[in-house]
């Protein structure tokens, strides 16, 4: 199953050239661009982890991907996004997110109810991928 | 999306059947810079020369790139030898802006660097520091001064190394995104580019910087009073003109920044002058104006002196 999150997850994967264009869009605005990966593809786990640093004062779109690149040869079976923030105001804001590479097989979603008291019912969701150890759910 | 973008993205456009490299150099602000370089930068006619030659070579590479018949973008990366003070990050700039106007670099800023900017103080330290001033680098040119201290013949466990590789390699796979220019002493860049071959090949551009003429620094140094509105009377150009050859004979001289130095330090005596001796009101001309006894009191005549007396006893 396809995970549909962040800007343009319905749209078919951007190409690298796509990619270059909005990154170069946000930079022009005067966004911090970064990027970030994770092999958790829960939709409410909003912490993914750094790859390194927020790249406040590049001028150009080639630096992250560069960045990119080298995240992918690390971190290529998982799924990495680019994080466009905004400071102007004083504090960091995203202002665009979207993802720039996918594991080759997104295993999906179990969704699992519970029976609580009286006939209501819980909803769980969990990646089927979460049931290996992090670090091994994509290899 | 820009037009241009778009057509990118869209694969190619239309091939032209021919192009008019005159209404090319015009359009695309070539001109522009080239005038600017001649007008604005005193001597230097052969770097002006082979600045030309290369906007020529690009224009009708890019013309080529055009029509279909090269793909390839043609290797950018410059070295600038010469000695301190000949124009070289200045003209460096100017680089920038012209391959900027030719559309082989994206954005036209230039970073400038050394040894310090790149090499780290512990194990591990260089490789972050040089990709970082390389992505700020991207879209620009980068400009490293003094290239040679980054490679240390003595140590073999220099961190300098490290920086190297990383450089040759960006240089090598991303000469799209990045264009680099060495720049340093004529005979020390020989020695760097000897022992670290990998550099000589990737550089396709050697340019070199010669001294100025003493008529040439006299004429920067009245353009440099002239962008700050002062200016020197009759006497005070003499003694420039004496000050400037007897600078020359001493060590560190560095041609056009030690006429910097020096005409800050003669405003200094300057103001100091009007400071101690005014009476009254003073007019503008007064204040603008650096007389002779401003530069005659610099250290350079005095040792000037000092050397002629030593050499005759």
């Amino acid at each position: 199953m396809r995970i549909t999150q962040g800007a343009f997850s319905f749209l078919p994967d951007l190409t690298d050239d796509q990619i270059r264009a909005q990154v170069q869009y946000c930079i022009d605005n005067g966004w911090a661009v970064s990027l970030e990966f994770t092999d958790d593809p829960h939709p409410r786990n909003t912490y993914w982890d750094m790859w390194g640093h927020p790249m406040f004062d590049n001028p150009d779109a080639a630096a992250l991907m560069m960045e990119l690149n080298d995240c992918r040869k690390v971190y290529g079976d998982r799924y990495i996004r680019v994080v466009a923030f905004d400071a102007s105001h004083g504090w960091e804001s995203v202002k665009l997110s979207f993802l720039v590479n996918r594991p080759a097989e997104e295993p999906g979603y179990r969704l699992e109810r519970q029976e609580a008291n009286g006939r209501s019912i819980r909803y769980t969701t969990k990646p089927y991928a979460a049931d290996r150890p992090a670090g091994n759910r994509y290899a | 999306m820009e037009p241009a973008l778009q057509q990118d993205l869209d694969g190619q456009g239309d091939i032209p059947a021919h192009v008019d490299l005159h209404a090319e150099f015009e359009e695309s602000g070539v001109k522009d810079v080239l005038t600017e370089l001649d007008r604005e930068l005193i001597g230097l006619a052969p770097v002006k020369k082979r600045i030309r030659e290369t906007a020529a070579l690009l224009l009708v590479e890019r013309a080529r790139k055009r029509m279909g018949l090269a793909h390839e973008t043609p290797t950018l990366h410059m070295s600038f030898t010469g000695n301190p003070g000949t124009g070289k990050t200045t003209v460096a700039f100017r680089m920038a802006d012209l391959l900027n106007r030719l559309g082989y670099i994206r954005k036209g800023h230039l970073v400038s660097v050394t040894r310090d900017d790149l090499v780290g103080q512990y194990i591990g330290h260089t490789a972050p520091k040089t990709k970082e001033i390389l992505k700020k680098a991207m879209g620009g040119v980068l400009f490293i001064d003094e290239a040679y201290y980054l490679y240390r013949q003595e140590n073999e466990r220099d961190y300098g190394q490290e920086a190297i590789e990383i450089l040759l390699q960006v240089m090598e796979n991303q000469r799209d995104d990045l264009v680099v220019i060495l720049a340093g002493y004529a005979d020390r860049m020989d020695r760097f580019f000897a022992s670290n071959p990998g550099f000589r090949s990737r550089i396709a551009h050697h340019i070199d910087f010669p001294d100025y003429t003493d008529e040439e620094l006299l004429r920067i140094a009245g353009k440099m009073l002239e962008e700050q509105n002062y200016g020197l009377d009759a006497e005070a150009e003499a003694a420039m003109a004496d000050y400037v050859s007897a600078r020359r004979t001493q060590p560190h001289f560095a041609n056009a920044r030690s006429i910097r130095n020096a005409l800050d330090r003669a405003r200094l005596r300057q103001a100091n002058r009007l400071f101690e001796n005014a009476r009254g009101p003073l007019d503008a001309g007064t204040l603008s104006t650096i007389s002779a006894e401003d530069i005659r009191a610099s250290r350079v005549f005095a040792s000037a002196v000092r050397n002629e007396e030593e050499q005759a006893p």
